[in-house]
């Protein structure tokens, strides 16, 4: 009723509302209407002959072993690369956050890596990591280590996990740092009076307070790790070896595109959603309950 | 502001005029492909003399990306119903575009169709076997062709010891372990991997890879390739690959560097590697036709091609036909052909060509572009070596990767590698069956 006595009439406020609606509409609600569509047909390529099949689409897929591997692959990486991802973002916006000399340089080189974009992140770790080429395989080959991406599938992993990693850590950063710096001065004050020590006051202090922000690049360096991480999986190591990197969104990209198997790909990305739905939904129940605002 | 409104305006009234003009009434027709680097140069050479040839027809080229994003490109365009007229589609893209009827328009009909002088006779077999019909009728045509070769690094051959580069499986296997006594992290390694270990190790070795004459008389083709000889192959691939006398290098050609930069003395891959050979090895080299077991009875038979050939689409008006098809015999002529085989290293289409560059003793000055035709016209293609059309070959190609990448990597046996790739196959098969046939 309040809210009711701002706005005249409902005209404007659907006025308002509607390029927000209309963006969502466009470009989630119809594709993903679409691709709902999708999974229930069986079609070949060129879209000559298509047939209706209620849920075969899925059963298939839940038949094959390799996506119940491909789950397990994109749980795997996803926890490495959140874990990893914040865990150098936020010690990198710990130090950043002091008052150190230069401390705009650092912030600004710190910053930058985000700007590159995925696939060339992945081409260049590729030539870091080749082995033969790469002065770090190089330089791990001349220690001993047999490292070997093309068909060790560990190595393969490792090496799509630094690269998603280090792609991230800038935006982790960022928000870490705005987090850090809306921490009231006096609170830290307060504690450094009463003796407690760094690690103390950064532990029972800083990090509580810094949870909304933490919460908040958990749920969204979830979704990155889920789907952002196509193009480097793609240039770096195409699934491989032996589907040993092969997540769930690359499947539905190659299964769509090299398999040209349309229902199929659909009836994954489907499944998909559902499972980032999922998970978002149950941050938000329960981990959120823990968040001091 | 005003000025460079009314300049548009201008423009617009000008190309609306180009347009009503009967004067300029050339069909266009455009031609996606998938070319880079000098063979992209030697496409819009190939449409550029073709245009200046005559005033009727225009060929446009455009760069559509790899192989796959130019098919994709393509179905794309077609399901929104604005396909190009000539489409370049790599050999495993086939079977998706010969089931597509309506989608496409069979070479043989269109020349027929448009009175071009067209004797499938002339063509090589070997290379045009590849896009026919089980009764030889051309379905597209032929453009970029290569096979597949051995490449010998023949100091470090000499430097471990060995005389002369491998003929049989048994010489390479053992020359591996020679030259891993020289080069610890690669005796032997190879490019594209199921094209040469299964694909063309298949027909080298006149055994099936599925029914149904590896799925060129029908849809309904098994998959059938985890037979003795092939296990016997990754068997011993697999245990060389344990000390790296035998080193993996990967799907696709990305590992082709090992060879040039020395690391790796044999090196299988594609005769269309020659260019960059050429370019980069500082060593003396050459390449010899594939290895193959002296036990297997007709080994080596002949090897099967790789590469693209043109598609046209469907729906097009008959101007545009016309236009293709004056294209084709544009392409098929003799002088052109060969002058595209001297500057590509593709292989000629025609066997007129082939024999005018042997005429010419160009393959005594280089005989490396003479090693895949001797192999492709060893002899007549049988069943088993006139080529392979499995519906889904693109993605097939990675599922039967996966399982050698586990058999390499010692998680399964190579028996139970090949089983797990061709029934995994097979089930791919029978989905694109189902959406082939209706």
């Amino acid at each position: 009723m309040e809210n009711r006595a701002i706005f005249p009439g409902r005209l404007l406020a659907c006025l308002l509302v509607f390029p927000q609606l209309a963006v969502s509409l466009i470009f989630f609600y119809w594709p993903a209407a679409q691709a709902l569509w999708q999974s229930f047909l069986v079609q070949d390529a060129f879209g000559l002959s298509t047939e209706f099949v209620w849920f075969e689409n899925y059963v298939n897929l839940l038949k094959t072993p390799e996506y119940y591997h491909a789950i397990g692959t994109t749980f795997f990486f996803s926890l490495l690369v959140v874990f990893f991802s914040l865990a150098i973002g936020l010690l990198l916006a710990v130090m950043a956050n002091r008052n150190i000399a230069g401390v705009q340089i650092y912030r600004t080189f710190l910053i930058i890596p985000y700007a590159v974009a995925p696939a060339v992140a992945s081409v260049l770790f590729i030539f870091m990591f080749q082995p033969g080429l790469g002065m770090i395989a190089r330089a791990l080959q001349r220690n001993g280590i047999d490292w070997n991406p093309v068909l060790n599938g560990n190595h393969a992993m490792i090496l799509i996990v630094i690269v998603a990693v280090w792609n991230q850590i800038s935006y982790n950063f960022l928000f870490f740092l705005a987090g850090l710096q809306s921490i009231p001065k006096s609170v830290i004050e307060a504690a450094a009076i009463d003796g407690a020590r760094p690690m103390r006051r950064f532990w029972t202090i800083v990090f509580p307070l810094l949870s909304p922000t933490t919460f908040f690049l958990i749920v969204v360096n979830i979704t990155y790790a889920f789907f952002n991480t196509l193009g480097i999986i793609d240039t770096a190591t195409e699934g491989g070896p032996n589907g040993s990197t092969s997540t769930l969104v690359y499947k539905v990209f190659l299964d769509g595109k090299a398999g040209s198997d349309l229902g199929g790909s659909a009836a994954q990305s489907v499944i998909l959603m559902i499972i980032v739905v999922a998970l978002t939904a149950v941050q938000f129940r329960y981990v959120e309950k823990k968040v001091h605002y | 502001m005003a000025l460079r409104f009314f300049g548009a305006a201008a423009t617009v009234a000008v190309a609306v005029g180009m347009t009503a003009s009967p004067a300029l009434a050339v069909t266009e027709i455009q031609w996606w492909h998938a070319m880079t680097g000098p063979n992209n140069d030697v496409v819009v050479k190939l449409a550029n003399d073709f245009n200046a040839s005559q005033s009727d027809y225009k060929i446009v080229p455009t760069f559509k990306g790899s192989y796959a994003d130019t098919l994709n490109a393509g179905i794309a365009a077609f399901r929104a119903g604005n396909a190009p007229g000539i489409m370049q589609v790599f050999e495993v893209g086939t079977a998706t575009m010969m089931a597509a009827k309506g989608a496409i328009k069979p070479v043989s009909d269109l020349m027929k169709e448009q009175g071009e002088k067209f004797d499938p006779q002339s063509y090589l077999p070997a290379i045009t076997g590849y896009y026919s019909t089980a009764k030889g009728e051309m379905l597209s045509f032929p453009f970029n062709s290569s096979s597949m070769v051995m490449w010998a690094n023949l100091d470090a051959l000499k430097k471990a010891g060995i005389d002369a580069p491998p003929k049989t499986w048994p010489e390479v296997f053992a020359d591996a372990k020679k030259l891993h006594a020289t080069s610890p992290t690669c005796g032997f390694s190879s490019s594209w991997i199921t094209w040469g270990l299964i694909e063309q190790f298949s027909a080298w070795h006149n055994i099936p890879i599925g029914t149904k004459a590896n799925g060129l008389d029908g849809f309904d083709t098994v998959l059938d390739f985890n037979n003795p000889l092939e296990t016997k192959l990754l068997e011993n691939l697999v245990e060389l690959q344990k000390d790296k006398s035998y080193d993996y290098s990967g799907r696709t050609n990305t590992g082709e560097g090992r060879f040039t930069s020395g690391e790796c003395a044999l090196y299988m891959t594609s005769s269309a590697f020659y260019p960059n050979v050429k370019a980069n090895a500082k060593f003396n080299y050459t390449a010899v036709p594939m290895p193959y077991f002296p036990d297997a009875k007709d080994a080596p038979q002949n090897s099967i091609i790789g590469g693209a050939s043109l598609w046209v689409m469907g729906g097009k008006s008959s101007e545009e036909y016309k236009g293709i098809a004056k294209f084709f015999t544009f392409l098929s002529d003799t002088d052109r052909q060969v002058y595209l085989h001297e500057v590509s290293g593709y292989l000629p289409i025609t066997k007129a060509a082939y024999d005018k560059t042997k005429a010419s003793g160009f393959y005594e000055k280089n005989p490396i572009l003479e090693v895949p035709l001797k192999e492709l016209t060893n002899k007549p293609p049988t069943e088993n070596s006139r080529g392979l059309r499995f519906g889904g070959m693109v993605q097939m190609r990675d599922v039967w990767s996966e399982e050698i990448e586990a058999a390499l990597a010692g998680k399964k046996s190579a028996k139970d590698a090949l089983d797990a790739a061709v029934s995994r196959g097979n089930q791919m098969l029978r989905q694109f069956e189902r959406t082939a046939t209706k």
